[in-house]
């Protein structure tokens, strides 16, 4: 049996501060490591918080050794890989939403979040860049997928990840809580909460989420980490609005049993989709 | 309309959680940790002072009344009920002596002028309280107040921040009534009591209730008005609050800058008040 242990942080950060930010991802790090955990996930903008407007050229980075953030970030990855979020200036100088994996002291993978909430109280396109392409990737635990917030409110993103061969979903948020009502929990938890395990039953994979805490001006970030398994069952949960790091066993053999069960992505029909999205995308 | 209240029916636990981690988190993050909220008697600043004791503790709320001398000797108790509930440090400052020889030089001002002027020497007060206390002013405007513009501008509308400015007054009387508000102030017409025998509803003409849930339908449900009709509306109702909600937008927003550079305070100078911190 290969267990995975994964950690879920969901931190409250400073806006703006990368140095702070930086500094509790160490610490987050440091605690994992102590627990076992070998794969540690920060929210989407952990190294720099959410509604960054004009602050978003001040505080980007590029994910690499020369950088003095990322260096002491690859430095840690010696001990337990790292997805952490932050704004990437790339050669040209345009800024991204980044979502960065980091193992054994090399950057595996750079996500660029392609969808941007422009849209109601989000304003993202009006201060990032698009991203333009979604790509699994393998790491030792397994090939992997990589998405920030948005991109999995759409349905193609975690589709094309799973096509991609991502075993593994890897979701951060800062996702602002809206839509009190009487029930339970806000609405959009309760959204997001329901499109990963569903992500995790239509895919029979993995699906962890963490997603930030804390506010910025009126805006709450309601935590709530959780991991569902290719079951589509509730693995872990962290708490809601507080700091916490949730730690669970995944047991990548469960990929086997489920897929065993139910053999969805063996009978997926790729051909026939893509047929079927050419006849659409060119009908016009 | 019950499936249109049963929609304004908020789970008090979860408003109350969020509610007072927010006045924690955002007075403490600019290094203060006190607070200074005006007392007048009725339900919103009640609940906004519950709050914020329950974020920052009792010793660092600094409650304050100030009554006018026309004001009901019934609001002056009714806020006593939450100043002794909590044991809350006060002041009680009467306004009258500030604001009359305003009104001596106007002696034609209407009751509008001098409610306005009355909410204003109260907000002077209440930001003189918040530099000697060290601890911000803490608002007690309700959404449907906002929406509505029944508020004066600089006035009882200014504070740094405002825990209860995304509850409708039905909304704040469900959450009062979960957190420990007592109950003479929640149940009691509400009033600006501004003047002798004057509520809310009086004034304005509706209930909260009813309208609360045009709002919710308008602004929430993003109903045009005539969907708003078609749900069971008067035409007229329907017609006012719209244009009441515009009219007042005025409130709602900072003074406008007529732009000249290239770079513009609230136009493409873009930074959150949490910048920083």
């Amino acid at each position: 049996m290969t267990t995975l242990t994964i950690g879920l942080a969901q931190i409250n950060t400073k806006l703006g501060d990368v140095q702070a930010n930086l500094d509790k991802h160490l610490a987050y790090i440091d605690r994992a490591a102590a627990q076992g955990v070998r794969v540690l996930c920060f929210p989407e903008l952990s190294l720099t918080g959410y509604v960054l407007q004009d602050l978003a050229p001040v505080v980007a980075h590029r994910p690499t050794a020369d950088d003095p953030v990322f260096a002491k970030l690859l430095e840690a990855s010696q001990r337990l890989d790292l997805m952490v979020g932050f704004v990437e200036e790339d050669k040209r100088h345009r800024f991204f939403i980044a979502a960065a994996y980091l193992s054994k002291g090399e950057v595996l993978h750079v996500h660029h979040k392609v969808y941007l909430p422009t849209y109601g109280l989000f304003d993202e396109g009006r201060f990032f860049a698009w991203g333009d392409s979604i790509r699994a990737f393998d790491t030792q635990w397994g090939r992997v997928g990589m998405l920030i917030c948005e991109d999995f409110w759409h349905a193609g993103p975690p589709y094309l990840l799973w096509l991609d061969g991502a075993d593994i979903l890897l979701m951060q948020s800062a996702s602002p809580g809206r839509g009190l009502d009487d029930g339970e929990h806000l609405g959009s938890s309760r959204w997001v909460e329901h499109v990963n395990q569903a992500y995790a039953s239509l895919f029979t994979n993995f699906v962890a989420h963490t997603n930030r805490v804390g506010f910025e001006d009126g805006l709450n970030f309601w935590g709530g980490a959780t991991v569902f398994d290719p079951d589509g069952e509730e693995v872990a949960h962290g708490p809601y609005f507080e700091e916490a790091l949730t730690v669970a066993m995944l047991d990548l053999n469960h990929l086997h049993r489920a897929r065993a069960r139910l053999p969805l992505l063996r009978d997926e029909r790729t051909a026939l989709v893509l047929r079927e999205l050419t006849r659409i995308v060119n009908k016009d | 309309m019950n499936s249109i209240a049963d929609k304004l029916r908020i789970n008090t636990d979860l408003a109350r959680r969020i509610l007072v981690a927010f006045i924690r988190e955002e007075v403490t993050r600019t290094g203060l940790k006190r607070a200074v909220i005006g007392l007048s008697g009725g339900i919103d600043s009640a609940l906004s002072c519950v709050l914020a004791v329950e974020a920052l503790g009792a010793d660092n709320v600094l409650a304050v009344r100030m009554p006018y001398k026309t004001s009901s000797p019934d609001s002056l108790a009714d806020a006593g009920l939450v100043i002794e509930k909590f044991n809350l440090p006060d002041k009680t400052i009467e306004i009258t002596s500030i604001v009359e020889p305003l009104f001596a030089h106007v002696p034609e001002a209407d009751g509008k002028r001098r409610g306005n002027a009355m909410a204003r020497a109260r907000m002077i007060v209440l930001y003189d309280q918040s530099s000697a206390f060290n601890g911000l002013v803490i608002g007690t405007g309700n959404k449907t107040e906002i929406l509505l513009g029944y508020s004066t501008i600089f006035g009882d509308a200014a504070s740094a921040l405002n825990p209860l400015g995304d509850l409708y007054k039905t909304q704040v009387r469900q959450l009062s009534a979960a957190v420990g508000v007592p109950a003479p102030i929640i149940d009691k017409a509400p009033s600006a009591d501004l003047w002798v025998g004057q509520t809310d509803e009086g004034e304005l003409g509706f209930t909260y209730e009813r309208v609360d849930q045009l709002l919710y339908l308008l602004v929430d449900g993003r109903y045009n008005r005539d969907e708003a009709i078609a749900a069971g509306f008067e035409p007229a109702f329907v017609d006012r609050v719209i244009t009441t909600i515009r009219r007042n937008q005025f409130k709602r927003m900072p003074p406008l800058i007529a732009k000249l550079s290239n770079r513009t305070v609230g136009y493409d100078f873009l930074y959150l008040r949490d910048w920083g911190s």
